[in-house]
């Protein structure tokens, strides 16, 4: 099938329109020079991803990476920049000055990992567009079959809940402890 | 659409993650690389769950996995970058190798 | 053994009450604690006795709902179980919750309610005045509750989170007065020696419930029963498990160490949990599964037996220099669990379990007792008390009904149900351990006459005034020296309460019905010679500690020169060694020595020689040459490999992932082409 052919699809047009600001906005995560910046546009990144979810027919994990990851992680990550003051404006010492070693595993990494998909699934075709899979499948399957990792994965946010409490906590010192015995 | 279009893309989102994971030197920036890695691994789950086809989509089921264990990884990992920048002034990963010989 | 079981099955079907209110709503009983602990936390800091009212109510009505199961079963016996399906493992792999009422749950159902009712009442007079009472109340209920959880659970599931629950709740009461750092480590020793048992338990469960495909344990005792080949195979590792689990919570002989720590919580708590709850669960959990021993892993009940056997005679000896009362009373409750897991495990279900009923009541009495001597002289110390058998008269006779009942003299409750355990032991061909049972009631007795001596005879040495406890203490104190007489009685070898039948009867009435042997008359000789060692026990006591008051405490240091070093520090083999060869064993003595020299010198002397020149040799050329080359090469090799490695320890962390990476892509590469 050549390109071409490929083009004849207007799915894959916009396929083709998405996944090239995905790749665009992941490559500026990885290299801009404002911390802000590189946070926002780990969010036109995900934002992407969740628009494939859709064309994937995974209605409800587009919603969810939408909500939990562009809702509430991204700004988890803003607030941790502010708190952490770490230069919001234009900074040159954001990266490690050696880039060749990475650069050449990262580009390994993508050779090797399309050349295997390429092998093993040549011509394999995704149904487009198809019916999307309903909110009650899933809630079936998560309590369900899956009960027990489920639960397992809800003592993990408990755990990172409580932990992240205990670590973040700072330490009282000797006057505030006192004026916190006085209250 | 083809099944390969999706896991070359996420192969490249992944690669994309690996590069900034080991050039950045600011530890909130390499968190948010890790997430796009994450988000890379979603895209191929999602992408074989369409294709499979499985009753009770697995693949649904493990990217909602993936999504709850890193949002759980975000919230320790501002904790300890807060904590880190707290005791050392600075959220640089190369300023921090007291374990080191 | 086969037929009895039969005949017992049809008997129970027979008389089994199946249903009714009581039996169909019992699950109340394991929830309204918890409702309690909850209500307590909520509300406790306000109300007038900081939440004590709440827990007594709730106990209070589970005390009445067990008595009643408890009466109807003894008339005609009761099997129930309802449960509730929370969630499905894979298809045919599910949990349950739910309780179960027959023989066994009713029994341990009266005696935590019961028991745990009485201590309640006490404690309100015990804690008065005293920090956090309302958080007392509240970790007391989950602990009562947790207990009623675990005894009620129709399968290994549930039983675990009860099990679990009581580790928790233990954790907190031991730790109660956390200002002292000794405490905490006492609350942290217990939670982690159950929590290494408790790895046991837990894999037991998961290999007996995935070989039949049931947590069920009424579907697993029948499995055991009808020999299922499924459980057969793993009945062996998995009984054993389960075994190592119950050692930790029943604190049995290496995992005892937790119980005389445990000491460091309030006593009430020490009395609830040597008595009804904690303690007894491990023998509950060997009592509930008897039929997967009974019938399939028979190879290790000797090893059971034996763990026991240790348990209760060496641990009882250490009650001997312990100046700590409730220590004292710590190492008896480990010695009186040794008699009940070698009961239940030489095949003595109702022997085992009848000693726990009748222990419960007059351990808990002793406790209480105790506490109302602490209570009164602000010390644990037997060397800060004396005398107080004129200044607290009411305390002195309980402490003395629950002292006899412990050491085993008829015709109080602990004579029958020892007297059963060594009937089962003789019944069942372990002669040597019955024997070791004979001894160690003497001990038994021995130490119990002792603490009563110590602390109720002799001069007062502490400090001020003391006085009798409040009638809130001693009344409980009168509650439960009654049924440490009496309960005996319902289980006496060829003779019943006219109507209702005995003990071991009641105990029976399970889904598969436990046939086990009960005696049809009072073996004289053994029971003579049970209550033979204990009155021996008591006169010998009283002869070293009782006359002579005035010297009462010097002569608790010295009077006895081999043991007590030996005991003070807990089993030094050095120590034992040097006493028996040192003075009491003469002649004996003298002749092993000869023996020694002359015959056995011999011998090792010829072995000796020749090991000698065999060993020059292997030292001088093997050795010095072959071996010790390889080594220094080996060690020059690490050192440069060590050193040339450790450049490469930067310590940044990137450099690490980039390594992790690179390994990934090898990894992959390898996959790839190569396989």
């Amino acid at each position: 099938m050549s390109f071409i052919d490929w083009l004849g699809s207007p799915v894959n047009w916009v396929f083709l329109v998405v996944g090239l600001a995905i790749l665009f906005s992941s490559w500026r995560v990885v290299t801009a020079k404002n911390v802000v910046h590189a946070a926002l546009y780990l969010v036109a990144a995900l934002g992407g991803a969740a628009i494939l979810f859709l064309m994937l027919s995974a209605e409800f994990v587009a919603w969810v990476v939408v909500l939990v990851y562009i809702g509430a992680v991204l700004v988890l990550f803003l607030f941790g920049i502010m708190i952490t003051r770490a230069p919001t404006g234009k900074d040159v010492g954001l990266d490690t000055p050696h880039k060749t070693s990475p650069a050449l595993l990262s580009v390994a990494t993508f050779v090797l990992l399309s050349w295997a998909s390429i092998q093993a699934f040549g011509t394999t075709q995704v149904e487009s567009v198809g019916e999307p899979t309903s909110t009650e499948v899933l809630g079936i399957a998560l309590l369900g079959r899956f009960v027990i990792p489920f639960e397992v994965v809800s003592f993990v946010l408990l755990a990172a809940l409580i932990g992240g409490v205990t670590i973040a906590r700072r330490d009282l010192t000797p006057a505030e402890e006192e004026e916190r015995r006085a209250v | 659409m083809l099944l390969n279009q999706f896991l070359i893309l996420a192969a490249a989102m992944f690669s994309l993650g690996i590069y900034g994971l080991l050039v950045r030197r600011n530890i909130v920036l390499i968190l948010l690389s890790v997430e796009l890695m994450l988000a890379a691994v979603n895209i191929n789950l999602i992408a074989f769950e369409s294709v499979l086809r499985s009753p009770e989509a697995i693949g649904q089921v493990f990217a909602i996995f993936v999504i709850t264990v890193a949002a759980a990884e975000v919230g320790i990992g501002l904790a300890i970058v807060l904590m880190i920048f707290r005791n050392r002034k600075s959220a640089n990963v190369d300023e921090l190798d007291l374990m080191r010989w | 053994m086969i037929s009895t079981v039969a005949t017992e099955a049809e008997h129970a079907v027979e008389a089994g009450v199946t249903g009714g209110f009581w039996v169909d709503n019992a699950g109340i009983m394991l929830i309204l604690p918890f409702v309690a602990f909850l209500l307590i936390l909520a509300f406790g800091k306000r109300m007038k006795n900081h939440g004590a009212e709440l827990a007594i109510g709730a106990l209070a009505i589970n005390s009445i709902w067990a008595t009643v199961l408890f009466v109807m079963n003894m008339t005609s016996g009761v099997l129930g179980q309802t449960t509730f399906e929370i969630a499905r493992i894979g298809s045919d792999l599910v949990f349950e919750l739910g309780w179960v009422v027959d023989g066994l749950s009713i029994m341990m159902y009266f005696l935590v309610s019961v028991v745990g009712l009485i201590v309640f009442i006490y404690a309100v007079g015990y804690m008065h005045g005293d920090v956090r009472v309302d958080w007392f109340f509240a970790a007391f209920s989950l602990f009562a509750g947790s207990m009623l959880l675990l005894v009620g659970a129709p399968n290994l599931i549930q039983l675990i989170i009860g099990w679990e629950g009581v580790g928790l709740a233990s954790y907190f009461l031991i730790g109660f007065y956390w200002e002292d750092m000794a405490n905490v480590n006492a609350g942290n020793k217990a939670f982690m020696v159950n929590k290494v048992a408790d790895v046991g338990l837990i894999l037991g469960a998961i290999i007996l419930g995935v070989a039949i495909g049931t947590f069920d344990f009424a579907e697993m005792d029948l499995a055991a029963a009808e020999h299922v080949e499924s459980l057969s195979t793993v009945a062996v590792v998995g009984g054993a498990l389960l075994f190592f689990g119950a050692m930790g919570k029943s604190a049995q002989f290496p995992l005892h160490i937790w119980l005389p720590d445990a000491m460091a919580g309030p006593t009430p708590v020490s009395a609830l949990m040597h008595a009804a709850t904690m303690v007894t669960a491990g023998v509950y959990l060997m009592g509930r599964v008897f039929p997967l021993f009974e019938y399939l892993a028979a190879e290790i009940r000797p090893w059971m037996v034996w763990i026991g056997a240790i348990t209760l005679f060496a641990i009882g000896f250490l009650a001997l220099v312990a100046d700590d009362i409730k220590k004292v009373l710590a190492y008896s409750t480990v010695s009186q669990l040794g008699y009940m897991m070698t009961a239940v495990a030489a095949g003595g279900y109702t022997a085992g379990l009848f000693h726990l009923f009748t222990h419960a009541f007059f351990k808990a009495l002793l406790f209480l007792g105790a506490g109302s001597v602490i209570h009164a002289v602000h010390s644990n110390n037997m060397s800060d008390m004396g005398g107080l058998r004129k200044h607290m008269p009411r305390t002195y006779w309980t402490f003395v009904v629950g002292t006899l009942a412990l050491a085993g003299i008829i015709p109080l409750s602990g004579f029958w149900s020892k007297d059963e355990i060594l009937v089962t032991l003789g019944f069942e061909g372990y002669t040597a351990v019955m024997v070791i049972a004979i001894a160690g009631a003497f001990v038994t007795a021995f130490y119990m006459t002792r603490a009563v001596a110590l602390t109720f005879f002799g001069e007062y040495k502490g400090h001020g005034n003391p006085h009798e406890s409040p009638a809130i203490m001693t009344v409980p104190l009168v509650a439960l020296a009654i049924p440490s007489i009496l309960f005996g009685l319902f289980n006496v070898p060829g003779w019943e309460i006219p109507g209702i039948g005995n003990f071991s009867e009641w105990l029976a009435v399970r889904v598969v019905p436990m046939g086990d042997h009960h005696p049809e008359a009072i073996d004289f000789v053994l029971a003579g010679s049970g209550l033979l060692a204990a009155v021996l026990g008591i006169v010998v006591g009283w002869a070293i500690w009782g006359r002579d008051r005035e010297t009462q405490a010097e002569r608790d240091r010295f009077d006895i020169p081999v043991l007590y070093p030996l005991l003070r520090n807990k089993y030094y083999i050095d120590d034992l060694a040097d006493g028996i060869t040192a003075g009491t064993m003469g002649p004996v003595a003298r002749f092993i020595n000869w023996v020694n020299d002359y015959v056995i010198d011999g011998i090792i002397n010829g072995v000796a020689l020749l090991t000698k020149g065999l060993g020059s040799f292997v030292y001088g050329v093997v050795d010095q040459r072959g071996v010790d080359g390889v080594i220094h090469g080996l060690g020059a090799g690490a050192d440069g490999v060590g050193s040339a490695l450790r450049r490469w320890q930067t310590g940044r962390i990137q450099q690490y992932a980039a390594s992790v990476v690179a390994g990934a892509l090898v990894l992959i590469v390898l996959f790839v082409f190569v396989i």
